[in-house]
């Protein structure tokens, strides 16, 4: 069968299965359980009324406890077991693994990424939120950098690669120093630095997320506050920095720890421009070189950049909490 | 607002030249992607895109046929010209291939053993030997040809590289994963939303937790669940996870557009008898719309744009390699060099995220906006 037809019969079976549960358990629910008809039917129906929400939730739940809950559980259990998963060894992926230099190379990578990457595209997107508020064209300026959202980070790798490629006829960069008399070199085989080409890439995604997100906080700025400034004569420097960016201090930080977490997932691109060569290893793209091969070390990479994603999780708990009250 | 006291023109200037720059930096890269998918590959390898509108010189290479030489005054001389019937402008030209471009268009070339080599700008050439010519000389030399753009590109990859198998099945892969998660969030926003019951704030905070859970972690133990119950790495499998994948965002955007619904409309209903499935069904779920349009949009080019979730739990043989796998594992090693091939098969796996994109960009930002925003 091919899977064309695999699909559209799972969209149907998918689709219709959903619609008849739901449909379905209501009725069991509402005509035979809990007949509100009978006797006592105001109690039944309050009884319906209790189990209710809980067919509704039921299928989310449930894929919800096998793809993301269990796995947490899962992979932390399966971290404890030697590679092929028969020995019991404790915690001893994680000391070999913290022992092991390219570990060591990813973590440093990772925290460079996560230092520089939310930092910089949420600073571009705030700069470019701020230069285009005004702007006749701002919306099409807007429009225009917010397009790489839209494309994947294999392709954005693969637009990359042209502009840091070492031939001065294909690779940008190249070209630019050629014209000064300048070698070619390949930027992806600096050291150090090729990690900063690396995260440009992610910056360059990420910035139009960013700017549309401050773009309508800044929008959302009462004028009073504004006017005021202007009134008592601040500059549009003072009024940018001292007025709106504390107003929005909120929703910068939203988008910072968001694009944080983003940052924490990627592998893609590592993986594309340099498959973790020449020092640019970052834990993700580390963990899926042992995918495959080793799950007992894959599992305790994924469960490290767990432990590290655990802040910002709670952090944003706590702040869903805030917002319900 | 910003003009109404204290802003200089000069300021103004300022502003729209910096955003005229950002925008050109951040579109270059794209616009040199999508010129180089349709140049023909000599040309990318002898200059850059940004010189495609122009003719490009390339170095050619000739045999002058010996078979035509004739004796003039004591030597062999052969003429001819280097475009044959054709015609075209000589630049520079050679006589041995170490040094393809040695010499100026009009100028004598000396050669080994006496033998000397003219070639004109108009290609008409003349070669003469003391000695007898017994194999065809070649004649090196570097014309300009003009700008050469078509779609040949694409016809190599779609037709001989398997490209139409990958673009199929990410399509196969992404249509199902964006469809079905987003009926089971449905039902399940609208419970956490506006059903009453114990447990509701626990199970939002989970949701939101679940947001950030890093897709790392699931890979190893829902493998290892797929192959044990049967699914393996297959089709299915794939759908499944994504949906898996999905659920959270798909929640949490859907609940905190509902919540928003006007309370009187739901209330008004209920109290003229309709329950819940009706509510939902009948008023909440069409007055969702710009908030189902807006996951559908994420999920969708989320998954198109997936690479980790179809390596792990797509089977590994190039039946069902998806485009991002394509270009990623195969393209990228077997046709490193191909630059025209490459950014031919990227803008096929962009072209339709892209489309997506600037058609329904205002869901997409209205989706952004109810995620983070709040």
């Amino acid at each position: 069968m091919s899977p064309m037809i695999q699909g559209m019969l799972t969209i149907l079976i998918g689709v219709g299965g959903c619609v008849g549960y739901f449909f379905a358990s209501n009725l069991i629910l509402d005509k035979i359980i809990f007949p509100p008809q009978k006797k006592n039917p105001g109690k039944n129906i309050n009884r319906a009324n209790m189990v209710r929400p809980w067919l509704f939730l039921f299928p989310a739940l449930a894929a919800l406890g096998l793809y993301l809950v269990y796995p947490v559980v899962g992979s932390f259990y399966r971290s404890l077991f030697n590679r092929s998963g028969d020995d019991f060894i404790g915690f001893g992926n994680y000391t070999t693994m913290f022992a092991d230099d390219g570990f060591q190379t990813a973590l440093l990578n990772n925290f460079l990424w996560v230092l520089v990457v939310p930092a910089s595209a949420t600073f571009l997107g705030l700069l470019v939120a701020q230069l285009t508020d005004r702007l006749s064209w701002g919306n099409i300026a807007k429009s225009l950098i917010f397009m790489p959202m839209a494309i994947s980070f294999v392709g954005a790798s693969l637009i990359w690669k042209f502009v840091y490629a070492n031939n001065p006829d294909i690779g940008l960069i190249n070209a630019i120093r050629d014209s000064f008399g300048a070698a070619p070199l390949d930027p992806l085989q600096l050291p150090f630095w090729n990690n900063f080409f690396l995260m440009f890439i992610l910056v360059w995604i990420q910035t139009g997320f960013a700017m549309v997100i401050l773009s309508a906080a800044l929008r959302g700025i009462p004028e009073e506050t504004i006017e005021a400034a202007i009134i008592d004569g601040a500059n549009p420097f003072q009024i940018f920095f001292k007025i709106k960016v504390p107003q929005i201090m909120g929703t910068i930080v939203v988008v910072w720890t968001t694009i944080t977490i983003l940052v924490l997932k990627v592998f893609d691109i590592v993986y594309t421009m340099t498959g973790g060569n020449f020092g640019t290893e970052i834990l993700p793209s580390y963990m899926m070189s042992y995918m495959f091969r080793d799950d007992g070390r894959a599992t305790a990479v994924a469960f490290v950049i767990m432990i590290i994603v655990l802040p910002v999780m709670i952090w944003n708990i706590r702040q869903a909490r805030q917002e319900m009250k | 607002m910003d003009s109404i006291a204290g802003t200089k023109s000069s300021l103004s200037w300022a502003v729209n030249i910096s955003v005229v720059l950002l925008v050109v930096l951040w579109l270059i890269p794209t616009v040199g992607l999508l010129v180089s998918s349709f140049r023909d590959r000599d040309q990318i390898s002898a200059t850059g895109w940004w010189l495609s509108p122009f003719p490009v010189s390339e170095n050619y290479q000739v045999k002058a046929p010996a078979d035509h030489a004739t004796p003039e005054g004591g030597v062999n001389t052969i003429t001819g010209n280097v475009f044959g019937e054709g015609s075209g402008k000589v630049s520079r030209f050679g006589g041995k291939r170490a040094a393809p471009t040695e010499f100026k268009a009009g100028e004598t070339a000396e050669l080994t053993r006496d033998r000397t080599l003219t070639v004109q700008s108009d290609g008409s050439y003349i070669y003469t030997s003391p000695a007898e010519i017994t194999r065809d000389p070649s004649i090196y030399f570097a014309a300009a040809s003009p700008p050469d753009f078509s779609l040949d590109n694409y016809r190599t990859i779609m037709a001989s590289d398997n490209m139409d198998r990958a673009f199929i099945n990410t399509l196969t892969v992404t249509i199902p994963a964006t469809i079905i998660p987003i009926l089971i969030a449905a039902f399940a926003a609208y419970a956490l939303a506006w059903m009453d019951f114990k447990g509701r704030g626990f199970l939002i905070a989970l949701v939101v937790g679940l947001l950030v859970v890093p897709l790392q972690l699931a890979l190893v133990p829902l493998l290892t669940l797929h192959n044990k119950v049967g699914i393996g790495q297959s089709f299915l499998g794939i759908w499944m996870a994504h949906t898996g994948f999905g659920l959270p965002l798909a929640i949490y955007l859907l609940r905190n557009y509902m919540v928003g619904l006007p309370r009187d409309i739901i209330e008004s209903a209920k109290v003229d008898g309709a329950t819940d499935f009706q509510v939902f069904t009948k008023i909440v779920l069409p007055l969702s719309f710009p908030a189902l349009a807006s996951f559908a949009i994420f999920q969708f080019l989320w998954t198109w744009n997936d690479l980790l979730v179809a390596k792990v739990f797509l089977p590994s043989n190039s039946e069902s390699w998806v485009m991002t796998v394509k270009i990623a594992d195969d393209l990228l090693g077997s046709k490193g060099g191909d630059w025209g091939i490459l950014a031919a098969a990227a803008f096929i796996s962009i072209a339709v995220p892209l489309i997506v994109f600037f058609t329904m960009q205002r869901y997409l930002v209205r989706g952004l906006l109810a995620g983070s925003v709040k």
